[in-house]
This record gives structure tokens, sequence and C-alpha cells, in this order.
């Protein structure tokens, strides 16, 4: 299938750009130029104006020449639902009947709080609120340079459900081997009981969750609502308790 | 200009509960200080440079010579009388901070307070005079080049983290008709309890606010202004825990509008109470005497809550921003203060709705420049949706008399602009304002109507939640510990910062408030 226009298998697309050139024929020129390296013909530029000295925005419309093979579409499927912050809340209040407590820190030598603050504050990150945010959330950041004996004492004394920990600093990979000793620190000191163990940093792998012993690894560009969502889905029993 | 007709008694109501909720706020702002404050005190008296041995190099003078005074004899004097006790045997500040550095330096108060008092009023002198000739050239080269043509003023936000790539596209910007251009800081500078140092280009998602960065920009705008003939004001971000060193840096290099709210850090940041009070009306008396225009956040609390149920929260903060404001000897025509259109378009009348909120605010403040904030919110990813919502916005801009118009980008919340979204929200702004920048004059929403009905709605509930902060035993204080303002708890002894706070003792000194309490009289 193509994509619709008004009329099946017309291929009708529109699409804007901006090139670096001085507007004029030459700019319309380029333009239409780039439209059909797209798959766009024949195609129109439909509009162009100069912004400053030397750029050109163009609208494009035309018809595509690509096919789309539905068959062929495989969708990467979350293993958990997105969830917005009233569906999260919603979830833990009927079906957990109690605050979900999250505690945060920065463990070891690391002093950039930058992660767990995009997670915890308010303020958050990406244009999504933190956890404080979260009205059935118990949040408590407890910042940088936390030691994991301290931290484990605080899981236990607020009885958190789960731990989040953050790290930047990769130098020697610190961030693994404080990672390994957290998780090893927990089990240790909580076995089973242990709350459940989230790390994140920009320079973390998701799929070593296993190997370095915590139920979760958050990589790069992680926005609160996926950690929100990724704790419902851990914590919270998929139906209401009777 | 279309003035909503106030209950007077309401509004007298309203002004003087948010004075008695204050109160406690400024008491404790007056009987302390931060270790912020006395690095802006350094900052005064021209200590600039970084420790070269410490860390990576990136810790300041202030901030080595403040520990040192804070280690050896405590806060509670502040720095002045022991650094210029310490100086009294000659040498100069950068010196002292060096045997600082090497660990040979040595603090106490002295027993004869004078000639350490007289060096230090000297020393800080020469940093006010320099804010107050700053403030005389904004005024001559406003005089020279003009203002806007009128109002708003279109503001725009730049920031690639990079100095050098923010100049080009600032000047850009100005050309293509921005009058305030803001520099957004790099995320996560307003936890550093240290301002960075020199020309910076490693920022994330902004650009750190430091006293070469500054400096460059202002330069910079300079030319464009020259250029244009019209003086295009710079703006940036005294928040955080620098609050105070940032306000002194920006008078030192001629900055024009600071963002600078009251609250904004303890809510969302998590920085404590006192501390951020503290450091609140110190950086507040530096802009007062930079005849620089305040930006208050009043935005963020409709990001988070429902813009129309929690209407009257931001009424209460730009009141409590306002009594803060003149506490420390702000004018009215330095008041930014906030407010936003993040009414979910899906609520009816939501238009309406946000016109009565703007129109509130305007009769309210009538000689404010209120700073009026675009939709984020409720902007999806559909552009060509978010390219009428900000029509509406610059519209509702337009006839309800705002200050000064953030420009809203069509692509919120999915790329940061593009130098094609700028150029099509620049033009969405000017066609309205060409359009109906003047509409104002036929626009009169009726007494009793839905317009003047609403405003008043919202003032009764913000008078009523001024009742009950007024009410709490610490005011405003308690209040924010109480979780008030329905967003979040935060108790006065906790958040980032609190260590960095002492009561003043009787002995204590701090040249900079003297200076600049003294012109306030």
């Amino acid at each position: 299938m193509r994509p619709y226009g008004d009329t099946t298998g017309d291929g009708m697309v529109q699409t804007s750009f901006t090139l670096p050139v001085p507007p004029g024929p030459r700019a319309e020129g380029a333009a239409l130029q780039l439209a059909h390296k797209m798959g766009i013909e024949p195609a129109m530029v439909v509009h162009s104006h100069g912004i400053g000295e030397g750029f050109t925005f163009f609208v494009v419309y035309g018809s595509v020449k690509h096919l789309v093979d539905l068959d062929a579409v495989h969708v990467e499927v979350r293993a958990y639902p997105l969830l917005s912050p009233g569906e999260v809340n919603a979830a833990i209040k009927t079906r957990m009947r109690r605050s979900l407590v999250v505690l945060g820190a920065c463990i070891g030598t690391d002093a950039h709080t930058v992660g767990i603050d995009a997670i915890l504050n308010l303020k958050g990150f990406a244009g999504e609120k933190g956890l404080e945010y979260y009205r059935e959330m118990q949040v408590a950041n407890l910042g940088a340079q936390v030691s994991v004996p301290e931290l484990v004492h605080a899981a236990r004394a607020r009885r958190a459900d789960a731990v989040l920990v953050s790290q930047v600093v990769t130098q020697k990979d610190a961030h693994l081997r404080n990672t390994r000793e957290l998780a090893g620190a927990f089990r240790e000191a909580m076995g089973e009981a242990r709350p459940l163990l989230v790390v994140g940093g920009p320079r973390f792998d998701p799929a070593m969750a296993a190997e370095l012993g915590v139920d979760k690894v958050f990589g790069r560009g992680t926005t609160p609502g996926e950690v929100a969502s990724y704790l419902v889905h851990a914590l919270v029993p998929e139906e209401e308790p009777l | 200009m279309t003035v909503l007709e106030l209950d007077g008694e309401l509004v007298r109501r309203a002004r003087e509960l948010a004075e008695r909720a204050a109160a406690p706020v400024v008491d404790l702002a007056r009987t302390h200080t931060t270790v912020s404050v006395e690095r802006a005190v350094l900052r005064l008296a021209g200590l600039t440079g970084t420790d070269p041995v410490l860390g990576d190099g990136e810790v300041p003078w202030v901030n080595r010579v403040v520990d040192a005074v804070r280690d050896q004899v405590g806060l509670e004097h502040g720095v002045a009388l022991p650094v210029w006790h310490a100086l009294g045997g000659g040498g100069s500040l950068q010196e002292l901070a060096e045997q600082v550095g090497a660990g040979t330096a040595r603090f106490s108060i002295p027993a004869d307070p004078e000639p350490a008092r007289a060096a230090a009023r000297a020393a800080v002198a020469t940093g006010i005079a320099r804010i107050d000739a700053n403030r005389a050239r904004r005024d001559e080269l406003v005089a020279l080049h003009g203002d806007p043509p009128r109002r708003p003023w279109i503001y725009l936000i730049v920031a690639t983290g990079d100095i050098y790539e923010d100049i080009p596209q600032a000047q850009a910007a100005a050309r293509a008709g921005a009058d305030v251009i803001a520099v957004i800081r790099s995320t996560g500078q307003s936890l550093l309890d240290y301002v960075p140092e020199g020309a910076t280009r490693t920022g994330y998602a902004g650009t750190y606010a430091t006293g070469e960065n500054f400096r460059l920009m202002r330069a910079a705008l300079d030319d464009v202004g020259a250029e244009l003939g019209r003086y295009v004001r710079l703006t940036n971000y005294a928040s955080g825990l620098c609050m105070p060193e940032i306000a002194v840096l920006a008078g030192l290099e001629r900055l024009d509008m600071m963002l600078n709210d009251a609250m904004y850090g303890i809510l969302f940041r998590d920085i404590n109470p006192r501390r951020t009070f503290v450091d609140q009306r110190f950086s507040r008396m530096v802009h007062a005497r930079a005849g620089i225009i305040i930006n208050t956040g009043e935005d963020n609390y409709l990001t988070t809550a429902d813009a129309v149920d929690e209407a009257h929260t931001v009424t209460v903060s730009q009141l409590l921003n306002e009594t803060l404001a003149h506490e420390a000897g702000l004018e009215d025509w330095q008041l930014g203060l906030g407010h936003a259109f993040e009414i979910n378009p899906a609520v009816p009348e939501s238009f309406r709705l946000e016109l009565a909120h703007a129109l509130l605010a305007r009769g309210l403040f009538p000689d404010a420049p209120l700073k009026w904030m675009p939709p984020t919110k409720h902007m999806t990813g559909d552009v060509f949706g978010g390219y009428l919502l900000d029509g509406f916005f610059n519209l509702a801009g337009a006839l309800t008399g705002q200050g000064i118009l953030l420009v809203g980008m069509m692509t919120e919340a999915v790329v940061t602009p593009w130098l094609s979204d700028r150029d099509l929200a620049l033009r969405n702004v000017r066609y309205v304002l060409e359009a109906a920048g003047n509409l104002h004059e036929d626009f009169a929403p009726p007494r009793g109507g839905f317009i003047d009905r609403r405003a008043h709605t919202v003032l009764t509930e913000a008078v009523q939640l001024l009742e009950r902060i007024a009410d709490h035993p610490q005011g405003l204080i308690q209040a924010i510990a109480d979780g008030t303002f329905g967003i979040t708890k935060r108790s006065p002894d906790g958040g980032k910062g609190l260590d960095g706070v002492a009561r003043l003792a009787a002995d204590a000194y701090n040249p900079a408030m003297e200076l600049m309490e003294r012109v306030d009289a």
C-alpha cells in the first residue's frame, strides 16, 4: 500500500525542511533534488522562504514511489505498558492499597546527581515530571556519595519497595563495580526480602541487569514515566486484592 | 489597556495576607547568611579564578576562601571581617586566596572591627560601582538605540551548550525579531554549589552560566543591537544554590533580566527552604540595584497541576513574589511576574478561561511587565495543532497587555528548536501582533460576564489559600512544609544546601548589604 492523499494509491506526502542555501531558483532546484532522492516523484515545492542569510525553508508535496509492506512490519513490544502519571497512581492506589516507597541515591564517590534528580525531582526530565510528582509514591532522594551500607540501612528503615541508583562516573568501570557491590550487599542483608533494585546511567547497557545482580538497568535518555511504569509492572499486583 | 475592574477590598486583603505570610521569610533572611551570599561578597570585591590544584581545577577561589573562613571561625560573622582583617598587613584578595590554597591563611575575628569593615566596604564598593555604571550604560544604550517598538517584548531561548554556538544563534534570533535573548542553563547547574568559570562549550541541554559566558554574549548582543537600532536584552537564571553569586555576575556583566523565583528551587529542585529564602533576598537586592527585571516562575505550577483547578496558586505565588521583591527593593517595573497558557485545549471555553486568568494578573499588577509563557503541557507533537495553539497564546498575550512574551515553539516536546521552528514561531508572533496588536482597545469584558466572574473566582480562591498560609505559625515556611501548594512537602530542615546556612552573630558584617540598603533608605 501507499500513503493516502485523497485517492487510494496516490502516495501523497508532505514534508518540510531547510537547506543552507539562499532563496531563489537554485534553492528550489536543490529542494526538488532532495525530494526526488527521498522517493517523492513528482515533487512540488509549494512554498519556500528565506531564513536569515543563506538558509531557505521549503514545504514540499508529492507522490512517494515507495510501497509499504504490512507483512514486513514488526513492532518491538515493551514488556510492560507505558502509563501516564494518573494511571500509575490509580494502579498503586487500587491494586496495592498503600503508597509505593521509592528510595534514590548516587552511590560510591559519584557526585553527579543529575540522573537521579532527573528521575526523582519534581522538575523531571524531557517534559515529564519526576517521581515526586506521583501522589501515590513516597519518594526519598538521599543525594550523592551515599555508601552502600547506608543505603541498605535506609531501605530497611523506610521499608522501601524499590531502590533507584544512578551512576554517571564510569572511570575504570566504577559504575559496574559499584552496582555489583550494591546487589551483593542487599542480597546478603535482606535476601529474598530485598527491595527491587534499579540502576541507571548514560553508560549502562540495559541488557546487563542479570549479570549485575539487579532487577533492571536503564540507559541514556530514560524518562521518569518509563521508570514509573516499570515500577508498577514489577511491584504492583496485576489484580486488585480481594 | 484592558483592565478588569477587580474588587478593591479583595485585592487589598490579598496583598495584606501575602505580606503577613511572607513576614517570617523576611525575618529569616535578615538574620541569616549563606555560603553563596558570602561568596557573592567576595565576587563584588573582585575575587575571580579557580584553585588550579584542587580537583580538576574547577573549584573557584571564592569557594575556597569562604570554606576556609567557615572552618576556622565559622560563617556567622560573615566573611568580610575575617578576610579583610587577614589582609590588614597588605596584599591582595587574590594573594590571600592563594594562601588559602597553600593552607597557610589564618583567619580570626578582630577585636577592633572598624579597620576591617572600612577596607571591606571600600573593596566591595568597587563592585557595586561597576553594577551602577552598567545600569547607567544600559540607560544610555536604550536611549541611543531605543526600546522595542511595541509590547509585549519578544523573548526567545537559545541553548546549545556551547557559548560559541549560542552567539551566532542569538544574533540571528535578534535579527529575526527577538527583543530578549535567554540563554538556558545546563541541566543540573542549579544544584552545583559553585559557579563554573570561563567560557564553556560542554553544557548539556543548555549552556553554563559563567561570568565569561555572560560577558561574551553581552558583547555579541550589543553588536547586533547597534546594527538593528534596538537594544537587545539578555536573560539568564539566578536560581539554585548559587543564586546570589549569579545575580552579582549578572550585575557586573550588564544582564537585563534574570529568572528569580522565591519558591521554585524549593518546590522543584528540593533545595533547602532556608537556604533559598536567604539567597533570594540578597540576589533580589542585587537585581534591584542593577536595574534588572526579574522573571518569576509561576508557569511551573501549571506544568504539574491542572491550569484551571490550580489557577489560584499562580495568583498566590505572584502575590508572594511581589511582596518579597518589594521588600528587597525591587520596583514594580522590575517584576516580570510569570503565568502561562496551559489550560487543556479540550476544556470547553479554554480560551476565555485563559483570558480571564491573564486579565486577573494584569489587573492585580498593573505596573509589572508580566511574563507570558507559552503552552508546553498540551503540546503533543502534533506540530500543526501546536502552531494553532501558539497563535491563540500570542493573541491572548496581545489582548491582555502582557509585558514579555516567551515565543512558543510548535516543536515543543519534540526537538530542541530548529532554525525553521524559531522562524515559523516568530512569524506567528509577528502576524498576530500586526493583525491584532491593538485589539485590546476594543476588548472590554463586561462586568458580571464570564471572564469577569472567572477572574473573581480565582482571586477569591487565592485569598482563601493565602489565609491558610498566613495562619501557619511560620507563615510561608511552615505552609511549604505542610504541602499547602499541593505539589510537594518541603521541610525547613530538608533539601540541599542547608549546611551552607548560618544564623548571623551580633557582630556580623556584610558590606554589600550595607551598601545596597543605604541607597534604598
